[in-house]
């Protein structure tokens, strides 16, 4: 009866986690086309001030944010294109009291709906309206599983506390729970108690996610850089724990690519499946693409989601292969990891079309993986937390920039 | 500041078991690309069309035995190499959380 059957046997069933995968050889229509996921930044306002923020530094003002009418059209735009899962984020994204419409659009538009909160201002009754209005999952981040650490972190006195009581209530409202465990050199020797506490909490899924040095993070790495060997130990840790895991807890990795030898393929390649638009709508192939001077980009109160995908300009600069230098172009990885991460090119090697520093291949790379390892070795520097107070403090140029090496 | 330990051991499937998908996923066809997939969170799974007909039939009421006599019968395959796969299958799914019994 059906194709997919060979020798009575069935074939390979179910491929994991590829956001793109099937979409390539699919028929040329429009929506087969679409990005697979969308980062809703619906807020740069946060209750925290993390210094760890991948924000940009130039945090976008409450005044220019969208309206609930243009995030509605937005999420109808997102289903009808083929999105299928819309990451509501921020900043804070219960900050915005129209958040129950918004999920409510993007539940109607068929889209999988995930919160992504820092939970110390959100209600049970809030909670439980936004379930009502068709919330899929949770996601809640714990800035250490030491309290006072994480409140020092996140400068938010009682943080703890509030995000165990929301952690719960997801639970007891049925809802899948994401622990996220932002991991730096002030919490990565508590890797295994938060293990413990995604396990307690009964999460289906835990982000161990290794700080990505981008926007406020990137300004504060010589506070957030772990050493080497701290790293790779944490690393080993949770592959064993994953394995030990398996069916109770799903373990999702992010690892600091200061330390890799292969860079992470950004976004699963630019403009390939993912986009991100900001709190004024501005759309993104990736929410530091900012970062990037030369490009230019669309909002999507002047043009329609879908057309600003297949034909902006900034989504087609770094689509593909096209755009690649050397080692980049004639590398046999190059459909695999698309040269990495295109801000990360920029911040650290002042020109974006370079490969990404993170690879081994990269000139840079010896000096990323030394300047690491220097900061590393130093008494970790205080904090420039993210708040818009610290926004001119921002301002000072990088004190060194780095040079390729011969 | 812990919590209750509320965590499940790993489900092992057996002939046995009433597989289902928990309410978080969500089975759903995707039209602009021609497949089914499966919505889960900060994942999508892309079952194949005999994946597909698998999970229809996990309703938490019917056993993998039963699932697998009636895909035996509707792919006109023995119901011993239609087991195996239907084990294989499942098994796999409950170790990444998504099929519960």
């Amino acid at each position: 009866m059906s194709p997919t059957q060979t020798n009575g046997h069935f074939e390979t069933l179910v491929v994991d986690d590829e956001p793109t995968a099937g979409v390539s050889g699919a028929s040329p229509t429009l929506c087969a086309l679409a990005p697979v996921g969308l980062l809703a930044e619906l807020t740069h306002r946060c209750p925290l001030q993390c210094s760890y923020c991948s924000n940009p530094l130039e945090l976008e003002r409450v005044n220019k944010e969208l309206t609930t009418a243009e995030w509605v059209s937005v999420m109808e735009q997102a289903g009808a294109m083929g999105i299928l899962q819309v990451h509501l984020s921020g900043g804070e994204p219960t900050a915005r009291k129209d958040l129950e419409g918004i999920v409510e659009a993007a539940a109607k538009a068929g889209l999988y709906t995930n919160l992504i909160t820092a939970a110390v201002t959100l209600t049970r009754p809030r909670l439980e309206e936004l379930v009502k209005r068709g919330l899929d999952h949770v996601q809640i981040s714990f800035q250490d599983v030491d309290a006072e650490n994480a409140e020092r972190i996140a400068a938010y006195p009682g943080a703890t506390q509030k995000k165990l009581d929301v952690a719960h209530w997801v639970t007891e409202l049925g809802l899948p729970l994401t622990i996220n465990a932002p991991i730096h050199r002030q919490n990565i020797h508590n890797v295994p108690r938060y293990i413990q506490l995604a396990l307690e909490l009964g999460a289906q899924r835990l982000e161990i996610a290794h700080v990505q040095y981008y926007g406020w993070a990137y300004l504060n790495r010589a506070a957030l850089i772990p050493t080497y060997q701290e790293t790779v130990e944490s690393i080993e840790f949770v592959e064993r724990e994953r394995e030990r895991l398996k069916g109770m807890l799903t373990i999702d990795m992010v690892v600091p690519d200061y330390y890799a030898k292969r860079p992470k393929p950004c976004m699963g390649g630019w403009g390939k499946g993912f986009m991100n638009i900001t709190p004024s709508g501005k759309v993104l192939p990736c929410h530091a693409a900012e970062t990037i001077k030369h490009l230019k980009f669309d909002n999507v109160k002047d043009r329609a989601l879908l057309d600003i995908w297949l034909n902006s300009d900034a989504f087609n600069a770094f689509r593909g292969t096209e755009w690649m230098r050397e080692p980049c172009r004639s590398c046999a990885f190059r459909e695999i990891d698309f040269g990495g991460c295109r801000c990360q090119a920029m911040a650290i090697t002042g020109d974006a079309r370079n490969t990404d520093p993170a690879c081994a291949l990269s000139p840079y790379h010896g000096e990323m993986v030394a300047f690491a390892r220097a900061k590393a070795a130093e008494p970790p520097k205080p904090f420039i937390y993210r708040n818009p107070r610290n926004v001119p403090n921002t301002a000072k140029p990088e004190p060194r920039p780095l040079v390729p090496a011969e | 500041m812990m919590a209750e330990g509320t965590s499940p051991g790993r489900l092992i499937v057996n002939q046995e078991t009433r597989p289902f998908l928990p309410a978080y996923l969500k089975l759903r066809h995707d039209a602009g690309r021609g497949r089914w997939v499966l919505l889960a969170p900060e994942r999508i799974l892309t079952p194949d069309e005999t994946a597909v007909a698998v999970l229809k039939l996990c309703d938490g009421k019917k056993t993998v035995e039963e699932i697998s006599e009636a895909l035996a019968k509707d792919y006109a395959a023995p119901v011993d190499v239609i087991r195996e796969d239907v084990l294989e299958l499942l098994q796999g799914l409950a170790d990444k959380g998504y099929i519960k019994a």
